[in-house]
């Protein structure tokens, strides 16, 4: 019973909350309205039984990816709304009409979900993050080396490529245009 | 009772909202914004064929996505910050330098 309360209560806060992403014109709303629901979303995986993924939910999503999108925000000039050029709302309609069709074949078509096994069942004598932690290590240690390589990689590239010019300052130049205009 | 099903329909509702997002945002940060949900709403799926087939494989691909989607953000942003310094705008019709 309270799972079916907390079921209903995350789903309906995780869909108003990315609505709200979706639909706001305002960057500010979107990207709160975003973090939001990435706690919620963590919510679910507590329900789930996955302790640790919902942990890293909160740390890295909510802590990490929103804070590196909060940084980004500064650079560019996102408080005022955004402007977009859509071009026909109709085609959008269509697409993601399209789009919910394909959804719901995909999910009506026959399933083969009998035929799925348990490659790595869970154990009842170990926690979550235990579990998570022996076949992480033993099944899955190539991806795991792989993905931290690519993380690597990965914040190599953000600090060069955010860094280059880093010493041009958009805003300020910007101020220094603004009062030469005024001077003339 | 809570089914696989009630979780599947809820990973679907999820990533319509971001197919739309993708499909009707031009500014480049909301599209990130649209991609992020995309990827959280399929763990959400993984995480609940985790728990219903008493299997942790989902769980782990579900980790891995939280790393893809991580390493996206930090080179997606960067490549932003470099792009807005050279034209001034995230707008996506800005992104096109061919005219045929």
């Amino acid at each position: 019973m309270i799972e079916a309360i907390a079921f209903y209560t995350f789903a309906t806060l995780t869909i108003a909350m990315f609505v709200i992403t979706v639909m706001s014109k305002n960057a500010l709303y979107a990207m709160s309205a975003l973090a939001a629901g990435m706690i919620f979303i963590s919510g679910f995986f507590f329900l789930l039984d996955a302790d640790f993924l919902g942990v890293v939910q909160i740390i890295v999503y909510t802590g990490a990816v929103m804070a590196l999108y909060a940084f980004g925000m500064m650079f560019f000039d996102t408080t005022r709304e955004v402007k977009e050029r859509n071009s026909s709302a109709k085609v959008v309609f269509v697409l993601s009409g399209m789009a919910a069709l394909l959804m719901v074949v995909i999910l009506v078509a026959p399933i083969i979900s009998d035929k799925v096994q348990a490659l790595y069942p869970m154990r009842e004598d170990v926690g979550n993050a235990e579990a998570v932690g022996i076949v992480l290590f033993t099944k899955y240690l190539v991806p795991f080396e792989v993905a931290a390589v690519m993380l690597l990689v990965a914040m190599i590239s953000g600090i060069i490529m955010a860094s280059k010019r880093m010493d041009e300052s958009l805003t300020l130049k910007e101020d220094e245009e603004i009062q030469k205009k005024a001077a003339q | 009772m809570i089914t696989l099903s009630h979780y599947l329909v809820l990973t679907a509702i999820l990533f319509c909202i971001g197919l739309v997002g993708i499909l009707r945002r031009k500014n480049l940060l909301m599209l990130f914004f649209a991609t992020e949900m995309l990827l959280n709403a399929v763990n959400i799926g993984f995480a609940a064929v985790s728990k219903y087939y008493m299997d942790l494989t989902g769980q782990l691909f579900a980790f891995f996505v939280i790393a893809i989607a991580a390493s996206e953000v930090a080179v997606g942003l960067g490549l932003l910050i470099i792009w807005y310094k050279r034209v001034g705008s995230i707008d996506l019709d800005t992104m096109q330098s061919m005219h045929g």
